[in-house]
C-alpha cells in the first residue's frame, strides 16, 4: 500500500518532460493516468525516485479524425474514448474494447498511451491496436519517430519505446465493415482470459478483409495473420472460421495462471475468435 | 524526500499542506484533513471504497498521489451532505437499506453522484455496471440498485418541478 519516496515533476510540455526524462535516467518515470504504475509502486514492485506527471502537457490531449485518419493524444482517458461521438463513428471499435476495460473510476483517468505502453500482456489496446495497424508516435530529444503496434511489442513489459522517450500519439484509419471486441474474463475489471479483436469487411458475400488480434493469450499481444488471410476470400462460412481459429492457435503461446491451464486457454481463445468474427461479419 | 505545498480544495473549502509527494491522495483526506469518509478496502485499487469525486470525475483516492491532486477540487461523501441535510443518494440508501456495515457507502454514494450526473435517468443495468468499480461485500448490491434507481427518480421529479 505505500509507496516509496521520489521527486515529483509536473512538466508543462513534452520537450521539457524528454529533459527531465534526460536528466534522472534510469530513475525517473513518466506517469499518465497512474492506475497501472501506482498500484505497481504501492506493491514496491517499482520503485521509481523521479515521477514525471504528464497531465499538464496539453498537447498529449485530445482526438483528431482528420478524413478517415485518426490521431488520439496519448493523455486520453479511456472515458474520453468512450464519450466521443466522432470516434465512436470513425472506428467504434474502441468504444467497444474500452467499456470492457477496468471500471468507471479506472476509466476516467487510465489513458490510452498508458494502456499501449505499459507492456503488459493484460492490457487490452494493445491488441486491438494492432489489429487497426495504429502506428505509435515516440517523442525523444532529438525528435519523433513512428513504430507500427505490430512491431512495438518486444516480450511482457519490454516494448520498442526507450527510456528517454514519450509515448505521444496513436495514429490508425477509420474502419470500415464489421467490427468486434470480444473478451472472456472472471470479473469486471479482470484482464482477459482471451480477448480477440476482430476487423471484417465484405464485398457482397464474400469477405474482403479482415484484420484479427488476440489479447493476453502470449507476452505481447498477437496479431494473427494468417487466420485473417484464412478468412478473405472466404463467404464467411463454418470451414473458413475453422481454419481461422486453427491458424490463431497456432499463433498464440498462453502461460497456465489463475485464469487457467494452457488448454483451457486454448480453447477460450478459440471460442472467442469465433463469437468475434461471427459479430463482426454480423456487422460488416 | 522534500515535502512539497498541496493545495486543494475540499468539499468547498481550500486547504493548504506540506505533504510528501508520495503520500496517497486517500491518505491526505483521512489522516491530514480528518475527512474520514472515504475509506481504503483493498490495495490493488479494486473496491472503490475510497471514491471520492476529483474535478468531476469519480476516482480512487488509494491511486492518486497527493503530488498528482495538487490544484485538484475534490468532494467527498461529507460533502454531499450530513445529518441535518441529507443529500437524496444519502436519504434513498438509508430508505431502501442500500448499506449494512457501511464501510462501502461513502464511496458508493460519492460514485453514484457522479453516475447520475452522467445518465440522470439510468436502467438497472446501467446502474450496475455504472457501479462496477465499488464494492460491496454485505448488501449483494441489490438494495444499492434500488436506492440509486429511486434518488434518480426523485431528482428527475424535482427537476421537473423546478421547471
Amino acid at each position: 500500500m505505500i509507496p516509496g519516496s521520489f521527486e515529483y515533476h509536473r512538466p508543462d510540455s513534452v520537450a521539457s518532460a524528454l529533459e527531465i526524462l534526460a536528466e534522472y535516467g534510469d530513475e525517473a518515470r513518466a506517469i499518465a493516468g497512474g492506475h497501472s504504475l501506482i498500484p505497481m509502486m504501492k506493491l514496491r514492485m517499482a520503485d521509481v525516485g523521479h515521477l514525471v506527471d504528464l497531465q499538464a502537457i496539453a498537447d498529449l490531449k485530445g482526438i483528431t479524425v482528420q478524413g478517415d485518419t485518426i490521431i488520439i493524444g496519448a493523455m486520453t482517458t479511456q472515458q474520453e474514448l468512450i464519450s466521443s461521438a466522432e470516434l465512436a463513428s470513425a472506428a467504434p471499435i474502441l468504444r467497444e474494447a474500452s467499456l470492457q476495460i477496468a471500471d468507471p473510476q479506472v476509466r476516467y483517468v487510465g489513458t490510452i498511451g498508458g494502456n499501449v505502453a505499459n507492456g503488459d500482456p493484460g492490457n487490452d489496446l494493445p491488441g486491438l491496436m494492432q489489429c487497426l495497424d495504429a502506428q505509435y508516435t515516440l517523442a525523444g530529444r532529438d525528435g519523433t519517430r513512428e513504430v507500427a503496434a505490430r512491431d512495438f511489442y518486444e516480450a511482457a513489459y519490454f516494448t520498442a519505446r526507450e527510456d528517454d522517450e514519450i509515448l505521444v500519439s496513436i495514429k490508425f484509419r477509420a474502419t470500415t465493415g464489421g467490427y468486434a471486441y470480444e473478451k472472456q474474463k472472471r470479473k469486471i475489471g479482470d484482464y482477459a482470459t482471451a480477448a480477440a479483436a476482430v476487423l471484417i469487411a465484405k464485398d457482397g458475400a464474400t469477405c474482403s478483409f479482415a484484420s484479427i488480434a488476440m489479447t493476453n493469450l502470449s507476452d505481447t499481444p498477437v496479431w494473427c495473420e494468417a487466420a485473417a488471410d484464412a478468412l478473405v476470400g472466404s463467404s464467411l462460412d463454418q470451414a473458413a472460421i475453422d481454419a481461422a481459429v486453427a491458424a490463431m492457435l497456432e499463433t498464440i503461446d498462453p502461460q497456465e495462471d489463475n485464469r487457467g491451464p494452457v488448454e483451457f486457454k486454448n480453447h477460450v481463445a478459440g471460442v472467442i475468435l469465433r463469437r468475434a468474427i461471427e459479430r463482426a461479419a454480423s456487422r460488416a | 524526500m522534500s515535502k512539497m505545498q498541496i493545495n486543494i480544495t475540499v468539499n468547498g473549502k481550500k486547504q493548504e499542506l506540506l505533504a510528501e509527494p508520495r503520500e496517497l491522495l486517500i491518505h491526505v483526506l483521512r489522516e491530514r484533513l480528518g475527512v474520514t469518509g472515504p475509506h481504503v478496502g483493498c490495495d490493488t485499487s479494486h473496491c472503490g471504497a475510497c471514491t471520492v469525486d476529483m474535478d468531476g470525475k469519480s476516482v480512487k483516492a488509494c491511486t492518486v498521489f497527493a503530488a498528482q491532486a495538487n490544484g485538484a477540487d475534490i468532494t467527498t461523501i461529507e460533502g454531499l451532505g450530513g445529518p441535518d441535510g441529507l443529500h437524496v443518494l444519502q436519504q434513498m440508501f438509508k430508505e431502501h437499506h442500500g448499506l449494512q456495515c457501511g464501510f462501502c457507502t461513502p464511496g458508493m454514494i460519492t460514485r453514484a453522484y457522479r453516475l447520475l450526473q452522467e445518465i440522470p435517468n439510468p436502467s438497472e443495468e446501467e446502474v450496475r455496471f455504472g457501479m462496477a468499480g465499488n464494492l460491496c461485500r454485505c448488501t449483494g448490491y441489490q438494495n444499492i440498485v434500488k436506492a440509486i434507481l429511486a434518488a434518480a427518480a426523485e431528482l428527475n421529479a424535482a427537476k421537473e418541478a423546478a421547471q
